[in-house]
């Protein structure tokens, strides 16, 4: 499998050998050496999550008869993506090494919000009274200008879109309200940014007084006691608790399937072809088999009926899954194809060397809570419709360091620089079959919180203990 | 002698409180090796960093080409065709090799980067500066050994079309035989008409490759003479007390007098 001539075997550790005769193929006897070099070297990735994932789900399974069943693998699903998709958005801010710890109660006010203007039809100034209002309104507008002045264009764009929403009072629709809800993040995202970036906080104070803020401003919101029902709105209850039609799965998968292989496969070729840098042919087409193969048998267990009820038949992949789908592909769309998503990394790696390579570090720094808080906001429409309510504990409670576990978990380290969107599912699902299983084994809540807690401590540590074999094992 | 590329005259240069360069005039000619010389702290890389745009300039003039410049950060100095090798390196760990010789400057859209191409436009760098100590061109930089990393730094640096080239230490960690091709790459580039610049604190390689050397003595440019027309001695002399003979700062008799 080997194109290339191998004149000089590496020696020590298998990294070093001569440049001149610069490998791109590997054999796949090769690749799977360096994958356990990596390893070893503390390049742990998303490995931990995935076998603990494992481990999780099979210990459920013999504990719970219910735990594996498809009634309940698409409600623990339906559960945890909501927090899920915040860890996305997050995993943006930790690959700067920065920290958004007001990402769980910001997005609690653009659920509030959301949930507003549904229950209140429209109409804001009622809802929130006019002094809250006209506060409001104008927080966006600073938002606005803040946005301007950062030159962060699609943060003053957002932002004047919630202005004028609320402004003009538009009547209630469900796709208006969540994206009164996304621009409502974004701006709350750019006042973020500002204060970390530009005034120069440390992002822990910053989000930590935010955190704080935003809580107050739900409760300003809803009031003490209070609940926007949202279950009522057909579109806004079936974000998270509908389910495409057994079609329409298919053809998800069909597309999905043709999308991911096509990419995948197709680079490959042209690597291949223009001799770059490509892993060996086996490994990426196996790996292609293999998603295809896990999406085909998800696809159809979901398209099973799998209603409790004999009444009522319940069968179709859930809108979440290409909801989390779809969030996936862009995030690492822009992490790993685009100028933005490389400038990101680097400033994580070393952001004095992204300065001297005259990238904008202060506007990267900034952007990332914007991303942060906006995806945030797609997060709180998920777990508001799970719900089908908004209450003043919106986005509080352990909202926020389940997140960052989740992105964690996954394997995206707190110090910067490394981490991808992926990681924040991988460690969602991890989280959510910890909640959901304890759940089903009749754990209280204590225990509950203490295993999350435990695992998430666990997270960190490998993380840190990677980092520092990383460093020990550069020179 | 060739015409002056870069020319820098009173450049003055302060960390708040502390004075680090004082009125310093600094000459670059094309096609011509200058090495800057001075003790540990002198400010040779705050003066490399003020004309690559890192560090702001208190006062001072910067002249491309005879017309006066305005750098107010890297990417000015880049698009003038000023390169750098920082003695840090300014490498990011986490990126791998060719993501760092492109950082800033990357390939095809901001939508979508041309990463084919970026690939082999490095790997002919690599392969033209012969280096032959990198597996691939996509192992990150936190798996490279101290030697390897300069060399990537350095690769960053003559990968583009650039006109003048200035060399922090960048022969500081590598061994022999890798020591001798930067050298004979330093004089490759001035040979196709660049204006480099070289610090080193090794004399024996200053000797070899410099045309001129300006020597730095606390934060002052002391002298800038042509390589033949001094000893190692006398540069020596230069470094650790600002004169030598003539050549230097003036005698304190006679600049009281
Ligand atoms: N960012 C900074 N802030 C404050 N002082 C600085 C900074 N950078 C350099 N200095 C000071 O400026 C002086 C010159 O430093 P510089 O790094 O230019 O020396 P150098 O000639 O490159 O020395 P070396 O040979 O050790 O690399 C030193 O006294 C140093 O302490
Ligand atoms: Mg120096």
């Amino acid at each position: 499998m080997t194109n290339q001539p191998v004149a000089a075997k590496p020696e020590s550790g298998g990294a070093i050998s001569d440049f001149g005769i610069d490998t791109t193929t590997q054999s796949t006897g090769e690749a799977v050496r360096d994958f356990f070099v990596r390893l070893r070297s503390g390049d742990l990735g998303s490995m931990p999550a995935v076998l603990g994932l494992g481990v999780l789900v099979l210990y459920f399974w013999t504990q719970s008869e219910s735990f594996l069943t498809l009634d309940n693998t698409a409600n623990l699903i339906a559960q945890g993506s909501g927090k899920m998709i915040i860890a996305m958005g997050l995993v943006f801010v930790l690959l700067l090494g920065e920290i958004d710890l007001s990402a769980g109660t910001a997005s609690g006010v653009c659920a509030a919000v959301m949930a507003m203007h549904y229950v209140r039809a429209g109409n804001l100034v009622g809802g929130m009274g006019s002094t809250v209002f006209y506060v409001f309104v104008g927080g966006m507008l600073v938002a606005a200008v803040l946005a301007v002045i950062m030159r962060i264009w699609a943060g003053a764009v957002f932002a004047m879109v919630a202005v004028t929403i609320a402004m003009l009072g538009v009547g209630p629709n469900p796709w208006i309200e969540m994206l009164l809800a996304l621009c409502v993040g974004t701006a709350i995202g750019v006042i973020t940014g500002f204060l970390v970036s530009k005034i120069g906080m440390p992002s822990f104070v910053v989000t930590l007084a935010l955190f704080i803020t935003w809580q107050g401003v739900i409760l300003q919101f809803i009031g003490q006691g209070g609940v926007f029902g949202i279950g009522t709105q057909p579109v806004l209850f079936s974000v998270a608790n509908g389910n495409l039609s057994v079609l329409g799965s298919w053809i998800l998968f069909a597309v999905g399937i043709v999308g991911y292989a096509g990419v995948v496969l197709g680079e490959h070729y042209v690597r291949v072809n223009k001799g770059l840098v490509t892993a060996p042919t086996p490994i990426v087409v196996g790996k292609v088999a293999a998603v295809t193969v896990i999406a085909a048998l998800g696809t159809y267990a979901f398209t099973l009926n799998r209603s409790p009820n004999d009444f009522v038949v319940i069968e179709g992949v859930p809108y979440v899954v290409p909801i989390v789908l779809v969030l996936l592909v862009i995030g690492t769309y822009v992490l790993n194809r685009t100028r933005y998503g490389r400038h990101i990394y680097a400033v994580g790696g070393n952001a004095e060397a992204a300065r001297r390579a005259g990238i904008n570090v202060p506007k990267i720094r900034a952007s990332v809570f914007v991303v942060c808080s906006s995806v945030a906001a797609l997060g709180a429409i998920v777990y508001s419709s799970k719900v089908g309510s908004v209450d003043p504990q919106a986005g509080g409670l352990n909202t926020l360091l389940f997140a960052v576990g989740a992105a964690v978990i996954g394997g995206t380290s707190l110090f910067g620089g490394r981490g991808k969107v992926i990681h924040a599912v991988i460690g969602g699902l991890v989280l959510a079959v910890v909640e959901n299983g304890l759940g089903l084994l009749q754990q209280p809540a204590a225990v509950v919180n203490i295993v999350t807690g435990l695992v998430l401590l666990l997270a960190a540590s490998v993380d840190a203990l990677s980092r520092r074999r990383a460093t020990v094992a550069v020179r | 002698m060739s015409e002056p590329i870069l020319e820098v005259t009173g450049l003055n240069k302060s960390f708040g409180p502390v004075h680090v360069l004082h009125d310093v005039d600094f000459t670059v000619r094309a096609g011509e090796v200058t090495a800057l010389v001075g003790d540990n702290g002198a400010g040779k890389s705050t003066l490399v960093k003020c004309v690559a745009g890192i560090h702001p300039m208190d006062s001072g003039i910067v002249r491309f080409n005879g017309d006066p410049v305005s750098v107010h950060g890297p990417r000015d100095a880049a698009k003038l065709g000023i390169e750098v090798v920082y003695q840090d390196l300014a490498l990011a760990d986490n990126l791998d090799i060719v993501q760092n010789m492109f950082l800033g400057r990357e390939r095809g859209g901001a939508w979508l980067l041309d990463e084919a191409s970026m690939e082999q436009a490095a790997r002919d760098t690599l392969a033209s500066l012969s280096v032959r100590t990198v597996k691939s061109v996509r192992t990150p930089v936190s798996s490279l050994s101290g030697g390897q990393r300069q060399t990537v730094a350095i690769a960053k640096a003559v990968l583009w079309e650039s006109k003048v080239v200035l060399l922090d230490e960048p022969t500081a960690a590598l061994g022999v035989a890798q020591t001798r091709q930067v050298l004979d790459l330093v004089r490759r580039l001035a040979e196709q008409g660049l204006g480099v610049v070289l610090i080193s604190h090794n004399m024996a390689d200053v000797f070899e490759v410099a045309d001129r050397i300006a020597t730095l003595y606390l934060g002052r440019m002391v002298a800038e003479v042509p390589t033949r027309e001094v000893t190692h001695g006398q540069v020596v002399e230069l470094i650790t007390a600002g004169r030598s003979g003539d050549l230097g700062l003036a005698r304190p008799e006679t600049a009281t007098v």
